[in-house]
């Protein structure tokens, strides 16, 4: 199992984000699904600790997410906002930085394939792209971490057709090709169908049902 | 440098006709400023006849100890301002405290052990109470910038944590763009001191009829110390505050929270 949660609650200030979560995330690919504000962001930001809940427990493959270190977790369970937000300067010192971290060797022209980008956008500055690209390079920035899960915050939100068609084959790719594992929050049903086999769904915090997707469906 | 001249009560009076007039244009233009101006004024009479009284009392004493107990207390209250101009921060007292200290440890250290001044009072509380002083406001601002930097910034922060950068990585721009808000002002007053304002100890020592290259020196010196100790003290407050905003697992911590 890629993730398990039980009991798993947080609460932000007054409101209850999360209550009492259970779930499972096999391997593969995973949507989250729901209506805004069902605590679908929350739930994601939790499986790289950059936030912690306030009460259960949540292991990643068997062990409890607390025994990792944080630092090492989330550069091979590697999140990407919703709203990109890149560091100042070009594209390839992005995903050098992320390399680095990491510990692996840069092939930008490779992420940045992977993420649908021509090498050429390399030496682009981030300030000049457009959002979809930005969205993009995101993209190829975790993928310079080679991570063993992506979790991806509405991933095609800020794309028109034809950029969000290029992103959902490129992830189905990574998916297929390099067997990362996905953990995808869309509020857009027909996008979680189209890009992962098992989802889960939450309503005000609650998971109301989690499986194939073709189950979910019925 | 022996130069001493009275003042008399009178004359200090006399000068009240000068708030009198800013009171009037306050009045006059409605800027509902009046209460404040006569409070300021009061204020002043009376916290700066006591540190007088105090100051001639450990001048008489002569002795060290009482200058570090007022240097204490000066960095106690400077802490204690400047953390309300830095509420964003999370527990900004502290990181305030270690920033005063140090720059006013190694600025008087360095003055002393360079054989600039000597360690006596007379010295020592006089240019105390100036580098606290602009290390507090220095120091206040630089933090004040940091809670808004890391407020305005907190998805490009956390984007950057989601990479398995240490917090100390994430902050890193936002701690440095503080830094430099908060040396800055100095940094620039000291460009132009001489040209479009007269600094006031040189103003207070051509007063009291010192030689104008004596003023000149000792204020370059002051203007020096002022430098290292207003950098020392936004570099160590910045230094410090940052983590105040993270938790043990480089999470960033609500806002509030």
């Amino acid at each position: 199992m890629l993730f398990e949660l039980r009991e798993v609650s947080l609460n932000r200030g007054e409101r209850r984000v999360l209550d009492a979560v259970d779930a499972d995330i096999h391997p593969g690919a995973t949507a989250i699904v729901g209506p805004s504000g069902a605590g679908k962001s929350t739930l994601l930001r939790l499986l790289n600790r950059l936030a912690d809940p306030d009460a259960g427990t949540i292991a990643y493959r068997g062990r409890a997410l607390a025994e990792y270190d944080p630092l090492l977790l989330r550069r091979e369970v590697s999140l990407v906002p919703q709203l990109p937000s890149l560091l100042p300067g070009t594209v390839e010192s992005n995903l050098a930085y992320a390399a680095r971290l990491a510990g692996k060797r840069l092939d930008a022209a490779a992420c940045l394939g992977h993420a649908g980008l021509g090498a050429e956008f390399a030496a682009r500055d981030v300030a000049e792209l457009s959002v979809g690209e930005r969205q993009r390079t995101m993209l190829a920035r975790a993928l310079a971490q080679e991570p063993a899960v992506l979790l991806l915050d509405e991933p095609t939100s800020a794309l028109d057709q034809a950029s969000r068609d290029a992103v959902e084959a490129t992830l189905k790719r990574l998916h297929g090709e390099l067997e990362i594992s996905l953990v995808i929050v869309s509020h857009d049903p027909e996008q979680a169908r189209r890009l992962a086999d098992r989802e889960l769904r939450l309503e005000a915090g609650r998971a109301v049902s989690s499986g194939p997707n073709a189950g979910a469906r019925a | 440098m022996s130069t001493s001249i009275h003042v008399s009560l009178g004359q200090v009076a006399a000068a009240l006709a000068l708030v009198a007039l800013a009171t009037a244009i306050s009045y006059w233009r409605r800027t509902d400023l009046e209460r404040d101006i006569v409070v300021a004024t009061l204020r002043s009479f009376v916290q700066l006849t006591a540190i007088g009284y105090a100051i001639k009392l450990i001048f008489d004493a002569d002795t060290i100890w009482l200058v570090l107990g007022l240097l204490a207390v000066m960095i106690v209250f400077g802490a204690l301002t400047a953390r309300s101009r830095a509420k964003e921060v999370p527990d900004a007292f502290w990181p305030l405290l270690g920033g005063l200290t140090i720059a006013a440890a190694t600025t008087l250290g360095l003055v002393v052990a360079l054989g600039i001044f000597e360690p006596t009072p007379r010295y020592l509380v006089p240019v105390g109470g100036m580098v606290i002083g602009n290390a507090m406001t220095a120091s206040a601002v630089a933090l004040n910038r940091l809670g808004d930097e890391v407020a305005e910034s907190r998805a490009a922060i956390e984007a950057t944590l989601a990479l398995g950068a240490t917090a100390r990585e994430a902050a890193e721009p936002f701690v440095r763009r503080a830094l430099r808000s908060g040396t800055i002002a100095l940094v620039d007053s000291t460009k132009t001191t001489g040209l479009i304002f007269f600094p006031g100890t040189m103003v207070g020592m051509l007063l009291a009829g010192a030689d104008p290259t004596d003023a000149v020196r000792l204020q370059l010196i002051l203007l020096y110390a002022l430098l290292g100790s207003v950098a020392t003290s936004a570099l160590v407050a910045t230094g410090l505050a940052y983590r105040n905003f993270f938790t043990p697992a480089q999470q960033l911590r609500e806002p509030g929270g």
